[in-house]
C-alpha cells in the first residue's frame, strides 16, 4: 500500500509533533517533522506532501495569545505555499494550538479564546461529527470519537455560527460536555473545500485502544482519534 | 522614538475577572463589584501610522478584542515586571515587529485592572498586596503604569578583592553575613587561611565562588559531616557521614540494573538492555515561599536540566506539594508571608505553566496541608527521561571547549545555592528578591531539541542550576581545570559585575565540553533551533579555575581546594526514642468518620490541580493521577509506555510528614513502602524497582533535628536493602523552618519523599484501583495492626486526651508479600487493586468503589476492633478485587488474605455491621461536588 507523504509543521514551543507524528505513520503515511525554518529553506518538503498538520503545543508560549506568533511566521514565511498547497488538494489539519495558528491565519473561520473557566484544562471528551459537515477528515465517521484535551484557550467564537454550521464547516462538537464554552458546543470547525480542519482535542493521543482512560470498558477501534488520520491518508491514497 | 501604550481588552467578559474574584473569595477579600481586566503594551519606536496599524493588525484578534492607543483613564491598577525579570510577551511583540518590520526599540508587557469609580481606595490596596502583585518580581502603578523601557547602561566595577587574612573569626563571621555567604567559621578559617598561603587576598568573585561551591545547597555538608549522635539512654555514639549509608545501602543491594548512583545530575538505570532511564527528583521551597509561581516554575525547569544533564530526554514530571492549610484566617498569616491558599494557587500555576508549556505530562504527585508548612511550603519536583544506548560521557578532556547553551544572564537568582541554605524569617521575601526568577520552559525545550541526539558532539554535559556558571564550570573543571571569559557570556542587559555574571541563577542554561572538531556540528543544531550557543572558554588540563573578565584574572583557584579544601563538618545529634505501644482509638461512627476523611485536603480528589496540568501528552500515560470509570478516584502510581511498547515504567510516591512527627525512623521505613506498594499496585515487577529520596527537615545544627535526620536515614536505607531496592539519587533541602505561636523557631515535619521508578514488564496486565465487576471478591493482603500515630483519624476526630500510640510498624514479610501479588498480576488474576495509605482500609475501598461507581458488601475487616480495622494506616497492604473462582490460587500464591466481601452493583457500600453508606455520598464528599439530581 502506498504511503502517502506527511509533513508536521512546528515551531519553537510546539511540543505535540512526535505524537502527531506517530499517528500520521499508524494512520499508513510517512511522516516527517518539519520547522517553519525547514520548509522555507526547501519548500519542496511541503509541495511534495499531501498532508500536512500543524501539531499542539505552546509555540511562542502562548505570549500575545495562543498561536499568534506562529501564525504570522506561516503568513510571511510561508502562505504562499500553504495556500498552493491547498489548492491543489492537500489536506491540511491544524490540532490545538495548530487550531488556534490556522484560524489566526485566517485559514478557518472563527477565533479561540480563553476557556469560560479561566484556566488550562486537561480531561478527556467526546467527540460527535456532524452529519452535514464537508470535511474531508471527519467524512463517514458516525461513532463518537473519544480524545483529551488539554488547552488554556480553547472557547470557539465566531460573530455568525448559523452560517458557519449550515454550510457544513462544523465538523465535530463535544458531546455530552462543553468543557470551554465554545459556541454551539463546536469542537473542530473546516474550511469550505473540507480539506482543512481545526480541532482542539487531541486525535493523536488515541491512536490505539488501551490510550482511554476507560479501556476494556468501551467498544475496541470505534472511538479512536486515528480514524481522522486514517481518513486522510485513504483520501491522499485517491 | 517616542513612548506608546496599546491596552487590549477582550470583546467578552475576561475570565481572569471571574478568578480573580474566586481567588480573593478564597481569601476572605473583599472584592469590589466591578472588575475588569486588560492586557497592555508599553514600547518604544519610531512609528508611524501605518507601522501603528500594522503592529495592531497583528497583535489583536479584532474577532475577540478590542485596543487602543489612547492612555485610559478612571480608577486602575497596572502592573509590568520589574527590569530584568522574564517579560516572554515583551520578547514576543519585538519578535512580531520585526517579523512585519516594524521598528520598535523596547518593549515591556503589563496587566490593567480595572474597578468601578465608588471601590474603595483600602479594597483596592488590599487586593494588590495580596493577590495582584508580587513586588518581589513586580512593580505597581495605581493608575497607569510607566515602566522602565530600557535598563540605563551602568558603568561595570571591575573584580574587587576582599581582604580575609587579616580579620578575626568574629570579623570573618561579621563578613559572611554581610555578603550572604552562608559559611561558618571553620569554613571562613580554611579560606582565610588558604588566601594567607597564598599571599594574597581573594577577589569578591573567588569568595563567593568558595561560598556556592561549599554551601549546603551543593555540597551537601550536613549529609556528609562525621556524627556524633547521643541516644535517649545517653549512649553517644558515632556515626558514618549520612550519604555514606544511603550509598553503602545501594551498593549492599548491588542490583545488576544500576548503571549510575549518586554521581552527576541523576541516577541512571537500565530494566530493559539498551534503553537507560535517567531518575532525579529536587526540592524548591524557599523559592517558592516567597514567589510561589517562579520558584515552582524553575523548580520544574531545574530537575528536567538535571535529566538533560545525564544525556537523557525528559520525559514526564512529578511534584508533591506542601503546604499550611487552606483555610486559616488571613490574620492568622505570619508576618511577612503569603496565605497558603496564594502559596497553592501559585505553585499550582507554576508547575502547570512549565510542564505544559514544556511539553511534559505531570504524571504523579501529592499534596499534604499542615500548619507547620505554612511559612515554609515545601516543593518536591521531580523528572525522568530516557536514552537509547546511553554511555557515560568520559570529558571534558584537555582542549576541549566550555560551551554555554541556552538562555541568556542577567542579574536574576544571584545567590539561590547560598539563599536555600540560610533559614527564613520575615524579611526573607524583601532581602531575597534577586533570589527568585521566572522560567521560560519555551527556551528549555529547545534547548531538548537542540541537545537530544547531539550525544556524540560533547564530551561532557551539566545543568546550570545553583550558584550558575561559578557551579556548572567548577564541577566540570575538577580536576581537569578551566580558563573562561566572563565578556563572552551573553548577558540579557548590560552593567553586570563580573560575580554577578559567574554566580547568576538565570533559568533555561546548560554547559558542554565540545572538542574543538564538533564545534560546527553544536552551532548548526543550535542555530536550527534558535537556541544561543558561546564559546567561553577551555578545559586546561592544569587543574586551575581560571576565570576572567576582559582578560583579566578574578578568579584563579586550585580546582582541589576548590572541592575537596572544606573542612569536614561534625555534627552532634540527639535521637529520641518514639512512642511505640500499640495504642487503639476509641469506636467511632462510621459514616460521618470516613465521609470526613475523604474529604480531608490530603486526601480528597485532587482533580482540581490535576486538571490543570497536562498529563496526556505524549500519549504515553497508561496510569493516570486521576482514575476511574469518572475520571475523579486517585491513581497509585503513573504508568508510562509508548502507544505500541508492550513494557512501561511505574512511578510511585511514598510521604508522610504525620508519621515523620512522632517517629521519623519507622516513617521512613514506611513511606519507602509505600512507595513500593504504589508501584506494585499497577503492575510493577518488585524486583526492578530504583528509589530516589527527598530529605526537607529544619536547622540540623539543632541536635533533635539531626537525629531525626539519622533516624530516617536509617529507616529509609534499612527498608531499601529489604526490599532489594536501590537508592540511585537523592537531595537534602535542609534548614526549612518556621516561627511558631510560641515565638520560637521550629523544624517542619520531618519530610522524607521517596519516588520509587519501576519496570511493568508487560502493560497490558496493569491494574488499577477501579472495581469491574459485581460479584468478584474485595480482598485484602497483609495484615493490619494498632498504628494510629500521625494517623489521619486523628486529624478528623479528637483525639488529644487518648496516648498517641505508634506509626506504622515496619513488615518485613511485604517484600515477599508483593513479589507474590505481582504474579497474580502478571497471571490476570487481579481485576482491581489499591493501596491502602491515608485513611486506612475504609478509605481505600471507599475510593474503589467511587473509581468504578460499584458497591461493596463487606463482611470481615481483619481486625476484631472495627476502629482499627478500617482506620489504623498499617502498611504493607493491598486491596485487590478477584473471581471467586481464583481465590485458591491467589491465596496459594499470597498466604494469609482477609476475603473482605463482594463488589456489588447496589451503589451502596456496606459494612459487616449494617451501616451503609451510598456510593454517591462517597463522591460528593470526595471530590467536594453535590450529588448529580437522578
Amino acid at each position: 500500500m502506498r504511503r502517502p507523504c506527511a509533513v508536521v509543521i512546528a515551531g519553537p514551543g510546539t511540543n505535540r509533533d512526535p505524537d502527531t507524528e506517530a499517528a500520521l505513520e499508524l494512520a499508513g503515511s510517512e511522516p516527517r517533522t518539519c520547522l517553519v525554518g525547514d520548509l522555507t529553506a526547501d519548500p519542496a518538503l511541503l509541495s511534495s506532501a499531501t498532508i500536512a498538520v500543524v501539531a499542539g503545543g505552546f509555540s511562542y508560549g502562548d505570549a500575545l495569545g495562543a498561536g499568534r506568533l506562529l501564525a504570522l511566521d506561516l503568513e510571511i514565511a510561508l502562505g504562499e505555499h500553504l495556500a498552493v498547497f491547498v489548492e491543489r488538494g492537500g489536506l491540511l489539519l491544524g490540532i490545538c494550538n495548530g487550531f488556534q495558528v490556522l484560524t489566526r491565519a485566517g485559514l478557518l473561520p472563527g477565533s479561540l479564546t480563553h476557556n469560560d473557566g479561566g484556566h488550562f484544562i486537561c480531561d478527556w471528551v467526546e467527540l460527535a461529527p456532524t452529519t452535514n459537515s464537508v470535511s474531508i477528515w471527519t467524512a463517514g465517521i458516525t461513532d463518537v470519537i473519544h480524545a483529551p484535551i488539554a488547552h488554556g484557550e480553547g472557547r470557539w467564537v465566531h460573530p455568525d455560527p448559523q452560517a458557519i454550521a449550515a454550510g457544513g464547516q462544523v465538523a465535530l462538537r463535544y458531546h455530552g460536555c462543553n468543557p470551554n464554552g465554545s459556541i454551539d458546543d463546536v469542537a473542530g470547525v473546516c474550511d469550505a473545500t473540507g480539506r482543512v480542519l481545526g480541532l482542539m482535542p487531541h486525535p493523536e493521543n488515541h491512536i490505539v485502544d488501551r490510550q482511554h482512560p476507560n479501556a476494556g470498558r468501551i467498544e475496541p477501534m470505534t472511538h479512536l482519534g486515528l480514524r481522522l488520520f486514517q481518513n486522510a491518508v485513504e483520501y491522499a491514497r485517491g | 522614538m517616542q513612548d506608546l501604550r496599546l491596552t487590549i481588552r477582550s470583546a467578552s467578559p475576561d475570565p481572569r475577572a471571574e478568578a480573580l474574584r474566586r481567588s480573593a473569595g478564597h481569601l476572605g477579600l473583599e472584592c469590589p463589584d466591578e472588575i475588569r481586566v486588560a492586557d497592555v503594551i508599553h514600547i518604544r519606536g519610531g512609528l508611524n501610522d501605518t507601522d501603528r496599524t500594522r503592529l495592531e493588525e497583528a497583535l489583536v484578534d479584532a474577532n475577540t478584542q478590542h485596543a487602543s492607543w489612547d492612555p485610559p483613564v478612571g480608577n486602575a491598577i497596572e502592573i509590568c515586571p520589574l527590569p530584568g525579570v522574564t517579560d516572554p510577551a515583551a520578547e514576543a511583540i519585538l519578535h512580531v515587529a520585526r517579523t512585519i518590520d516594524v521598528p520598535v526599540d523596547a518593549a515591556v508587557s503589563g496587566r490593567r485592572y480595572e474597578f468601578g469609580p465608588d471601590a474603595e481606595p483600602t479594597v483596592i490596596t488590599a487586593l494588590v498586596d495580596r493577590l495582584l502583585a508580587n513586588p518581589v518580581v513586580e512593580a505597581h502603578w495605581y493608575g497607569n503604569a510607566s515602566p522602565p523601557l530600557e535598563i540605563p547602561e551602568a558603568v561595570v566595577p571591575p573584580a574587587s578583592t576582599v581582604a580575609v587574612t587579616t580579620l578575626s573569626d568574629g570579623e570573618l563571621g561579621e563578613l559572611s553575613r554581610q555578603r550572604g555567604l552562608a559559611l561558618d567559621p571553620a569554613e571562613l578559617s580554611t579560606i582565610a587561611q588558604h588566601f594567607a598561603d597564598l599571599g594574597r587576598e581573594p577577589t569578591d568573585v573567588e569568595l563567593e565562588t568558595l561560598a556556592q561551591t561549599w554551601s549546603e545547597h551543593c555540597a551537601h555538608k550536613t549529609f556528609r559531616a562525621t556524627i556524633e549522635a547521643a541516644d535517649a539512654d545517653g549512649t553517644v555514639r558515632e556515626f558514618a557521614p549520612l550519604l555514606e549509608t544511603l550509598r553503602r545501602c545501594t551498593d549492599e543491594i548491588s542490583a545488576p540494573f544500576v548503571r549510575s548512583a549518586f554521581v552527576g545530575n541523576a541516577g541512571v538505570i537500565e530494566f530493559e538492555r539498551g534503553t537507560t532511564i535517567a531518575l532525579k527528583a529536587e526540592t524548591h521551597n524557599h523559592p517558592s515561599a516567597i514567589e510561589p509561581f517562579g520558584g515552582a516554575n524553575t523548580g520544574v525547569g531545574g530537575v528536567i536540566r538535571d535529566v538533560l544533564g545525564m544525556a537523557h530526554k525528559p520525559i514526564a514530571v512529578t511534584d508533591i506539594l506542601c503546604f499550611g492549610p487552606s483555610d486559616m484566617p488571613l490574620d492568622h498569616v505570619p508576618e511577612g508571608a503569603l496565605h497558603p491558599s496564594r502559596i497553592a494557587d501559585g505553585v499550582v500555576d507554576g508547575i502547570a505553566d512549565y510542564g505544559n508549556k514544556i511539553g511534559l505530562p505531570t504524571v504523579a504527585g501529592a499534596v499534604f496541608h499542615h500548619p507547620a508548612y505554612t511559612t515554609n511550603p515545601l516543593v518536591f519536583a521531580g523528572c525522568i527521561g530516557t536514552a537509547d544506548n546511553w554511555r557515560q560521557h568520559d570529558g571534558p578532556h584537555p582542549g576541549d571547549r566550555v560551551v554555554v547553551l541556552g538562555g541568556r544572564t542577567g542579574r536574576d537568582g544571584i545567590r539561590g545555592a547560598t539563599f536555600s541554605s540560610l533559614t527564613m524569617d520575615a524579611s526573607t521575601g524583601s532581602v531575597a528578591g534577586a533570589s527568585v526568577q521566572i522560567g521560560d520552559p519555551i527556551t528549555e525545550k529547545l534547548l531538548i531539541d537542540a541537545l537530544i541526539g547531539a550525544e556524540h558532539l560533547y564530551s561532557a554535559i551539566t545543568d546550570c542550576g545553583a550558584g550558575g556558571l561559578s557551579s556548572a564550570v567548577g564541577e566540570m573543571a575538577e580536576g581537569i581545570g578551566a580558563d573562561v571569559e566572563l565578556a563572552m557570556v551573553p548577558l540579557k542587559y548590560p552593567g553586570l559585575e563580573p560575580w554577578e555574571i559567574w554566580l547568576s541563577e538565570a533559568q533555561e542554561r546548560m554547559v558542554i565540553a565540545v572538542p574543538p572538531a564538533s564545534i560546527d556540528a553544536i552551532e548548526q543544531r543550535c542555530a536550527r533551533h534558535g537556541v544561543e550557543v558561546t564559546d567561553i572558554g577551555v578545559f586546561t588540563g592544569d587543574g586551575r579555575l581560571v576565570v576572567r573578565h576582559d582578560g583579566h584574572p578574578v578568579v584563579d583557584l586550585d580546582t582541589g581546594f576548590l572541592h575537596d579544601g572544606r573542612p569536614r563538618r561534625h555534627m552532634a545529634a540527639e535521637i529520641r526514642r518514639p512512642e511505640r505501644t500499640p495504642t487503639g482509638r476509641p469506636a467511632v461512627a462510621i459514616v460521618p468518620t470516613l465521609l470526613a476523611l475523604l474529604a480531608h485536603p490530603n486526601i480528597n480528589s485532587r482533580e482540581r490541580i490535576l486538571r490543570r496540568y497536562d498529563h496526556e501528552i505524549g500519549g504515553a500515560t497508561l496510569g493516570r493521577p486521576i482514575i476511574g470509570v469518572e475520571r475523579d478516584a486517585p491513581g497509585d502510581a503513573a504508568l508510562l509506555a509508548g502507544p505500541l511498547e508492550a513494557s512501561g515504567i511505574a512511578i510511585g510516591i511514598g510521604a508522610n510528614p504525620f508519621h515523620g512527627l512522632h517517629d521519623p525512623e519507622w516513617m521512613a521505613w514506611s513511606v519507602v513502602d509505600e512507595a513500593i506498594r504504589n508501584v506494585v499496585a499497577v503492575g510493577a515487577d518488585p524486583n526492578k524497582i530504583a528509589l530516589l529520596d527527598n530529605f526537607s527537615f529544619g536547622d540540623p545544627r539543632r541536635p533533635v533535628t539531626m537525629g531525626d535526620l539519622i533516624a530516617s536515614v536509617d529507616g529509609c536505607t534499612r527498608a531499601a536493602v529489604a526490599f532489594g531496592a536501590p537508592f540511585v539519587s537523592g537531595k537534602d533541602s535542609l534548614n526549612n523552618e518556621y516561627t511558631g505561636p510560641d515565638g520560637e523557631r521550629h523544624a517542619v515535619p520531618p519530610t522524607l519523599v521517596i519516588t520509587a521508578v519501576a519496570h511493568v514488564p508487560d502493560v497490558d496486565r496493569r491494574t488499577t484501583p477501579t472495581l469491574t465487576t459485581p460479584g468478584n471478591l474485595l480482598v485484602m493482603t497483609g495484615t493490619t495492626g494498632i498504628h494510629f500515630a500521625g494517623s489521619h483519624l486523628d486529624e478528623v476526630v479528637d483525639s488529644a486526651d487518648v496516648a498517641t500510640g505508634s506509626v506504622p510498624e515496619p513488615d518485613a514479610d511485604a517484600p515477599r508479600r508483593y513479589r507474590s501479588l505481582h504474579r497474580c498480576i502478571r497471571a490476570g488474576l487481579i481485576k482491581a487493586c489499591h493501596d491502602i495509605a491515608e485513611g486506612g482500609l475504609a478509605v481505600a475501598v471507599a475510593e474503589m468503589c467511587i473509581a468504578g461507581r460499584l458497591g461493596v458488601a463487606l463482611t470481615d475487616l481483619g481486625h476484631q476492633d472495627t476502629t482499627t480495622a478500617l482506620f489504623s494506616e498499617s502498611c504493607g497492604r493491598h486491596v485487590i478485587e478477584l473471581a471467586p473462582a481464583d481465590l485458591d490460587h491467589v491465596r496459594a500464591e499470597i498466604g494469609s488474605l482477609t476475603v473482605l466481601g463482594t463488589v456489588s452493583d447496589d451503589d451502596t457500600m456496606t459494612f459487616p455491621d449494617g451501616t451503609t453508606i451510598a456510593v454517591a455520598d462517597l463522591v460528593a464528599a470526595h471530590t467536594g461536588r453535590h450529588k448529580a439530581a437522578p
